[in-house]
């Protein structure tokens, strides 16, 4: 049984305390075992070395500037993680092998009780090991900068009232603005963005609103970037429909981006919590009810992605999903265009068809709220196009 | 705690224990006293696992119901609300009847005996807290039975998705989820009060703190957290319970609240819950380890110490489950650190647990396989948890089927593993009969690869984008979810050989010896199963440390005389 393992395991002169280190080299073991335990580090680097090179495969398609950050880091810990579960998987290998008693061998084994040289090794190695990490988060984090500001709100109608979006299809009564209960609100010469950009942290910042602090000076500044930022798009999250209404009045249940150009959002919950989630940006951002979230970033990547809600909103929340496109700036601009020309109309909606089948028959299953009305937009989903990501 | 120097112990036990009048006189002494309101803490024990096995069995027919529907990309087996309903059930029975109670009565079985306790400090108090648990099992199945089907916003629970009472009834599937999660609340406080005050005051005369088995100490470590912990989630149980039944508005904006405010309640005990479960685990495998390698446990002090400091860092970490809640990035970047720190007393002991390993004489019991299978999974969730603690990455795979494939590592393939390696530890000490080895060994490898198969496409599944909680999906999912649920298929094939062997072992396997695994340690100076009140009157007094495979010194004074005790009966 231990033939092969007699390298290592049947240590040489005197089984000092510290030989019975698991791995990776220690006092008192023979030069085979360093050999040895020196070939398997090599390969272990090596494996997570390749295993580094394969993350890109796991993830969808790099579309935003956050991307390229968060997959490096991700693969910086595959790589780290994949070493350290290596060399724990070769010990316990290694004791399966050749560390297994005989079949009528009831004797006890070599009664080490500790080693302190050893014990601080392992505690002063990971921490400096996460703590690198941590720090290397902190920096990409930074680059990220997309949260932005906070703003309490006193519930959905105050919400839209900051944001400067009227008539939303289908708000109860009781919530919805007096002022605004038009739902003809086509005239695309709505609230210009400017205007509301400006009044948003004096708006924020008037006491008892409990505003957080802006953490982020970049987004406090759209100066530091030679693009101009596009937007405050309005994000109206909702059970179960997203809705986009862009500085011009233009709503869309698509999200069509510029590519390359910084786009701000203010994200707004009618009901419940909802979250943005974009996999090919690799960000997400919950939207809060009773919080208007300024959020910002930067789609590097032509091509139609993916955005679904990620914080669990209910019966239909799987269905609660859209397209992001990402395109050029003059197709971009030809889409904005022709879409202020449209006219309103209801877009599909995917929890609408499936609580229309559920009342067909017979309103069988277990209790939850009815959707609310799909959004009346100038740009309806398109349900079957194909997504990347 | 901890100070005390190792050699000059004073003797916390206080022989008025001795006295109280437990078993209650007159209670059946056969199968009934299983169904009775019994105060001996083994029988506790064993009600608690058995009850908690029941409901294993029904958090797993949820599941297996769920990877149907799961399998392929439209909702088609059941409703999407259905499916809801059957994942809240899914997570809230496996957390709250299945793993709180089997590892309280793990620490009713092993807590006394292991000290040389005659039983639980407060008896009538331990049974009290376990007849909650069936009222609370109840009232949460019952909610399957009310109008509108139970509760469906997830084990969060989180408002206003919770509040909304689609129904507007006031006995409806929320209220009964609120209601038994807080009766769970309740008991479990009462458990933790008991269990603490028994570690802490009745252990044997020379059991010092650096005497005590890990075991007790992670008990204590957990113990400490549910006190800590539970009466705040309890608080926001019965907030949102008002915010969903009686108008008031805790958590919603319209009225002044805030649903951020719910997310920090929960969280703040239901992120340490995770230490609460793993840390006993962590106790069964520094016990188990050390019999079945023939080697004391490296580094007893460190191992014990690092349980504590889990339980300080558990505290302070809740906010990383709130990363994109619009949290700020000072706050963010706080908590990633602290969430972080958590790895380096864990490392420690899962080093430990490997130098324990090295160079012993392995016996590859069935108990042995799952706790190494365990310990190997668990490595693997660590690092999977330290991917999550980053605040970008958690920003791209949190509330993905990347988090549903770490936490299942976690509470499946470490937690319920290490709890299987208990039962097949300790069965023998506590039914007085020999579980069948071979049974165990072919419920070990079903379970290890079907664990594998059902949780690691999860992993793959998230980084591509696939938000969990969801009832269809897209179909570039779809490999990644065919192999999810034939693995929980195979993890429901596991169960077989398990149940046949824990029901036909106790119905007529071979007796047991006292001390069949030649283990070290008070419980296995006990005849199988122990006596009503362990040691009675005659505790033995502990003279070296738990692990002393190898050193040749006894445990107890007079180890002698208890050992031929043993061969008399």
């Amino acid at each position: 049984m231990s033939a092969s393992g007699s390298t290592a395991s049947g240590s040489g002169p005197g089984p000092a305390p510290g030989s019975g280190s698991p791995g990776r080299g220690g006092p008192g073991i023979d030069r085979g075992a360093v050999l040895l335990v020196a070939l398997g580090v090599g390969l272990a680097l090596l494996a997570s070395r390749w295993l580094m090179a394969q993350v890109p495969r796991w993830l969808p398609p790099q579309a935003s500037t956050a991307a390229p950050l968060v997959d490096d880091l991700f693969a910086l810990e595959v790589g780290i993680g994949c070493f350290l579960l290596l060399g724990c998987t070769a010990v316990i290998a290694w004791t399966l092998l050749f560390d297994r008693a005989d079949k009528y061998d009831r004797d006890d084994g070599e009664p080490i009780e500790g080693n302190l040289k050893l014990e601080i090794t392992w505690t002063v190695i990971p921490l400096v090991v996460v703590m690198l990490i941590a720090a290397e988060a902190i920096r990409v984090n930074g680059q990220l900068a997309s949260l932005g500001g906070k703003v309490r709100v006193a519930g959905a109608a105050e919400a839209l009232r900051l944001v400067g979006v009227d008539g939303v299809e289908g708000v109860p009564a009781s919530t919805s603005v007096p002022s605004t209960q038009t739902s003809q609100a086509s005239q695309p010469s709505g609230p210009q963005a400017p205007k509301a950009s400006r009044s948003w942290f004096s708006k924020g910042a008037s006491p008892g609103l409990g505003v957080t602090t802006v953490t982020n000076p970049a987004a406090t500044n759209p100066a530091a970037d030679p693009v101009t930022e596009l937007g405050p798009i309005v994000v109206i999250a909702r059970q179960w429909s997203w809705e986009f209404v862009y500085p011009d009045g233009v709503r869309s249940a698509e999200l069509h981006l510029p590519v390359n150009r910084p786009v701000r959002f203010r994200l707004v919950s009618l009901d419940v919590l909802h979250a943005m989630s974009i996999p090919a940006f690799r960000l997400r951002q919950d939207v809060v009810p009773g919080s208007v979230i300024d959020y910002r970033l930067t789609p590097s990547r032509e091509g139609r992605y993916r955005l679904r809600d990620s914080l669990f909103s209910g019966a239909y929340f799987a269905s609660n999903q859209t397209d992001v496109v990402v395109e050029s700036a003059e197709v971009f601009e030809r889409w904005r265009l022709a879409a202020r020309r449209s006219p309103l109309v209801s877009s599909p909606n995917a929890a609408a068809e499936l609580w229309s089948q559920r009342q067909e028959r017979g309103n069988r299953g277990w209790a939850t709220v009815p959707p609310a009305p799909p959004p009346l937009v100038n740009v309806p989903l398109d349900p079957n196009a194909a997504h990347e990501g | 705690m901890g100070t005390t120097p190792m050699g000059t112990t004073p003797i916390p036990f206080d022989p008025r224990a001795l006295r109280a009048p437990h078993p209650v006189p007159g209670a059946p002494d056969n199968w009934r006293r299983f169904f009775s309101f019994n105060t001996d803490a083994k029988v506790i024990g064993i009600q608690y696992i058995a009850l908690a096995l029941l409901f294993l069995l029904v958090g797993g027919l949820l599941a297996m119901i769920m990877r149907g529907e799961l399998i392929t990309p439209p909702a088609d087996l059941v409703d999407p609300s259905v499916y809801n309903g059957l994942y809240t059930m899914h997570g809230t029975v496996m957390l709250f009847l299945f793993l709180f109670p089997i590892l309280n009565g793990f620490n009713n079985l092993l807590i006394p005996p292991m000290i040389g306790a005659p039983d639980m400090a407060f008896p009538r108090l331990n049974a009290l807290a376990f007849w909650m648990f069936p009222v609370f099992g109840v009232v949460l199945m019952a909610s399957f039975l009310v109008p509108g089907g139970p509760s469906s916003s997830g084990w969060w629970a989180y408002p206003p998705l919770s509040t909304q009472n689609p129904l507007g009834l006031l006995i409806n599937g929320q209220f009964l989820w609120i209601l038994a999660v807080a009766i769970s609340g309740v008991s479990s406080i009462l458990g933790a009060v008991n269990f603490c005050t028994t570690i802490i005051r009745m252990r044997a005369p020379g059991m010092g703190w650096f005497r005590m088995p890990i075991f007790c100490w992670t008990a204590l470590a957990a113990q400490t957290i549910q006190l800590a912990g539970l009466p705040v989630l309890t608080a926001g149980a019965v907030m949102l319970l008002f915010d969903l039944s009686f108008g008031t508005s805790f958590f919603k904006p319209e009225g002044g609240g805030d649903p951020m405010l719910y997310q920090h309640f929960f969280w703040f005990y239901s992120h340490p819950a995770v230490y609460v479960m793993v840390l006993p685990v962590f106790g069964f495998f520094s016990e188990i380890f050390p019999v079945y390698a023939r080697k004391p446990l490296f580094g007893y002090h460190v191992v014990a110490i690092a349980s504590f400091a889990i339980v300080l860092l558990s505290l302070i970490v809740w906010v990383h489950h709130m990363f994109t809640s619009g949290t700020p990035q000072w706050m963010r970047h706080v908590f990633m650190v602290t969430t972080m720190l958590i790895a380096v007393p864990t490392g420690i002991k899962v080093f430990a647990w490997l130098a324990t390993l090295w160079r012993g004489k392995l016996w590859l019991t069935t108990a042995m396989l799952f706790a190494m299978g365990g310990v190997f999974n668990f490595i693997f969730a660590g690092i999977t948890g330290i991917m999550l603690a980053t605040v970008p990455v958690d920003v791209h795979v949190g509330n993905t089927y990347f988090v549903v494939g770490h936490f299942h590592t976690v509470i499946f393939s470490t937690i319920t593993f290490g709890v299987y390696a208990a039962i097949y530890h300790w069965f023998a000490k506590f039914t007085g009969r020999m579980l069948y080895e071979g049974l165990g060994k072919v419920h070990f490898v079903l379970t290890f690869f079907g664990a594998q198969l059902n949780f690691l496409p999860m992993h793959w599944a998230g980084l591509m984008g696939m938000p969990r909680r969801v009832a269809s999906y897209d179909p570039e999912f779809a490999l990644a979810n065919v192999l999810a649920s034939l693995g929980a298929f195979l993890l429901g094939v596991a169960m077989i050989p398990f149940l046949l062997n824990l029901v036909s072992s106790w119905v007529r396997g071979a007796p047991a010896p006292a001390n069949p695994w030649q283990a070290i340690g008070l419980e296995w100076l006990l005849p199988s199963p122990p006596p009503a009140e362990n040691f009675e009157h005659d505790v033995p007094t502990v003279v070296s440390g738990p692990y002393g495979y190898g050193l040749g010194h006894p445990l107890v004074a007079d180890q002698a005389r208890y050992e031929a005790r043993l061969k008399e009966a």
